[in-house]
């Protein structure tokens, strides 16, 4: 058996590693405040006599509790994304773009912002609003015409589902690629910066959707977390288990679709997070669901804000699209795990 | 126990198993035998409800398998595939505590179940190894011990379904191995195993089923259906028919 203490041990890390993430996120920006100081502000809401600047209070509260908590949750939400794919197809390097959800949603996007600066230009107060209810609907779309593909006689075959994900998404590249070629150059600069991703604009109108559905990923995956173990077995085996496999598959399809969909349109395309965050948990805890859920929870907010807080400090004072960030952190330490893990073996 | 009542099935359009009866009882270790292709693994396949009848039906303690609830069925069945697609890091004592989902026993009992399940399949030693890092037989072994700690300590009216569960054995594993299947259907389990080892389904099974290009060729004890006639019409392999020195049991010496 694995010492306990080592699972442990990886858990008060992660927490430790979050707690920190959260404070950098909160005190680093254009205006660098002490570390302590986002707390104080916090503190002080809830009522804690606590000497606070009104600046920074004005700064934290209204620029950057929204960003970081459209960071954590994004972040979250795309880890546990990752993990209930990869467990649904039972590959390790399953990503939640498989399903055509991420693709969907960069269409439904693309097709906003287009067609918006066709049409004279969006309203600036209601174009956050249309561009995100477009990507979601976009991902759920295409989410749901690939699970279609993949029924087979009441049961969804995930290699057919597998293989209409690649096309669709193929498709929705050409659209994608149709649509940057119609555009003009101040569009597709738009549409270049939305398919990087970028935490910026976070208000607090914007970040509840995303709020909600995060809640209700992490609160439903979890209650999956057996049945997602004896699924890696196989779908007969898992059956034979007693696990309810048509409806497991509904449920982690259906929460992956709502999950990345709100992400993706909250904050645009972050690529590597839901790839590289469960992988990255799961050489360091093993493959069992009961730990991996929470863990890579943990470590995909985490991830995330630090990914943001170099987005914003890099090339201050502009900002660099995240999805680079996360890419550029995200892989050489997913290399540097295989080559070890690899020497190991 | 388990029961089947004219089974046929289908597969792509073509008939695979036609008109099959067969009852498995209690305590008893039913082995099924036959060439390649004649159907074994169907019939598995649908008396485990993988694969649905085309007629008939199969019957699971007097109620039809698809009427009962996924989770009540598995603290009574538990079926080893041929092979197992299993490729995630886990720990050996992981995969055997794979078997004690449908149950909610405790943690504490769920372990004590997992040693007993490993030391009867011959796999106690590889407690705390990496699955991965097992070697086939090894592995074939573990995935014994799993279905095993489902029904564990196996009782009157439970049934366990094995697929070739030898295929990757040492002769000597492959004596253990259903020595343990042996055992546990002493305790009043229902076990049907696919075998392609004549002389091992000789020596361990109570009854042989002969399967024959999708029908029961001959059903009965050892005696009755390992015969030189039987054996040349399904395998068309001649063969000498003669006794194990020491036990007794019928031995088959191919020509």
């Amino acid at each position: 058996m694995k010492p306990l203490f080592s699972i442990r041990l990886v858990f008060i890390a992660l927490a430790l590693g979050l707690l920190l993430a959260i404070s950098l996120s909160l005190s680093l920006g254009p205006v660098a405040m002490s570390l302590d100081t986002p707390w104080r502000v916090l503190l002080s809401r809830l009522g804690l006599p606590l000497l606070v600047e009104p600046q920074a209070q004005l700064i934290i509260e209204q620029i950057r509790l929204p960003r970081t908590l459209l960071g954590l949750a994004a972040g979250g939400v795309l880890a546990l994304c990752g993990v209930a794919m990869q467990g649904l197809f039972r590959n390790p390097l399953a990503d939640p773009g498989l399903i055509g959800v991420s693709s969907g949603a960069a269409l439904g996007a693309a097709l906003m912002i287009v067609l918006g600066a066709g049409l004279g230009g969006l309203a600036p107060e209601w174009s956050p609003y249309l561009l995100s209810a477009s990507a979601f609907a976009g991902g759920l779309l295409v989410t749901s015409v690939v699970y279609r593909l993949g029924r087979k006689q009441g049961r969804v075959d995930v290699a057919t589902m597998l293989l209409a994900g690649v096309a669709l998404a193929a498709l929705a590249g050409a659209l994608i690629g149709l649509l940057q070629y119609l555009a003009d150059d101040a569009t597709l600069r738009t549409l270049t910066f939305w398919n990087l991703g970028s935490l910026n604009g976070a208000s607090y109108s914007r970040l509840w959707p995303l709020l909600a559905i995060a809640l209700l990923v992490l609160v439903s995956l979890p209650r999956s977390a057996s049945a997602l173990n004896a699924l890696l077995l196989g779908e007969s085996e898992a059956r034979h288990l007693g696990v309810d496999v048509e409806r497991l598959k509904r449920r982690l399809i259906l929460l992956t679709a709502l999950g990345v969909g709100a992400a993706v349109a909250a904050c645009g395309m972050i690529g590597f997070v839901g790839l590289v965050v469960p992988h990255l948990m799961r050489l360091l805890l093993g493959p069992d669901h009961r730990t991996l859920i929470p863990a890579s929870m943990l470590a995909g907010a985490s991830l995330l804000l630090l990914a943001d807080v170099l987005a914003r400090l890099l090339v201050a004072p502009a900002e660099m699209p995240i999805g680079v960030l996360t890419a550029l952190i995200g892989a050489p330490f997913f290399l540097y795990l295989l080559v070890r893990g690899r020497s190991h073996a | 126990m388990l029961k089947c009542d004219n089974l046929h099935v289908q597969r792509g359009g073509k008939t695979i198993l036609a008109g099959i009866n067969l009852t498995l009882q209690d305590g008893e270790v039913l082995a099924v035998l036959g060439p390649n292709g004649a159907g074994k693994s169907t019939l598995l396949a649908a008396l485990s409800g993988e694969l649905l009848p085309s007629l008939g039906q199969v019957l699971f303690a007097d109620k039809p398998l698809a009427a009962w609830l996924g989770s009540e069925r598995a603290q009574r069945l538990a079926v080893l595939p041929q092979q197992s697609s299993l490729n995630f890091a886990f720990v050996v004592d992981e995969v055997v505590g794979l078997g004690r989902l449908p149950h909610a026993s405790g943690r504490q009992r769920d372990s004590e179940i997992i040693g007993l399940a490993l030391e009867a399949a011959d796999a106690a030693h590889l407690r705390g190894r990496n699955y991965v890092e097992l070697s086939g037989g090894e592995r074939q072994r573990v995935h014994l011990a799993r279905v095993l700690a489902q029904l564990w300590p196996g009782q009157g009216g439970q049934v366990l379904l094995l697929d070739e569960p030898t295929s990757m054995l040492d002769p000597l594993h492959q004596l253990a191995t259903l020595k343990a299947v042996r055992a546990f259907a002493g305790q009043g389990a229902g076990v049907l195993v696919i075998l392609h080892d004549l002389n091992l389904a000789a020596r361990f099974a109570d009854r042989i089923a002969l399967l024959h290009q999708g029908g029961l060729h001959a059903i009965g004890t050892p005696d009755e259906v390992l015969t030189e006639g039987n054996l040349q019409t399904v395998f068309n392999l001649p063969v000498i028919m003669s006794r194990h020195p020491e036990l007794g049991c019928p031995w088959v010496i191919p020509r």
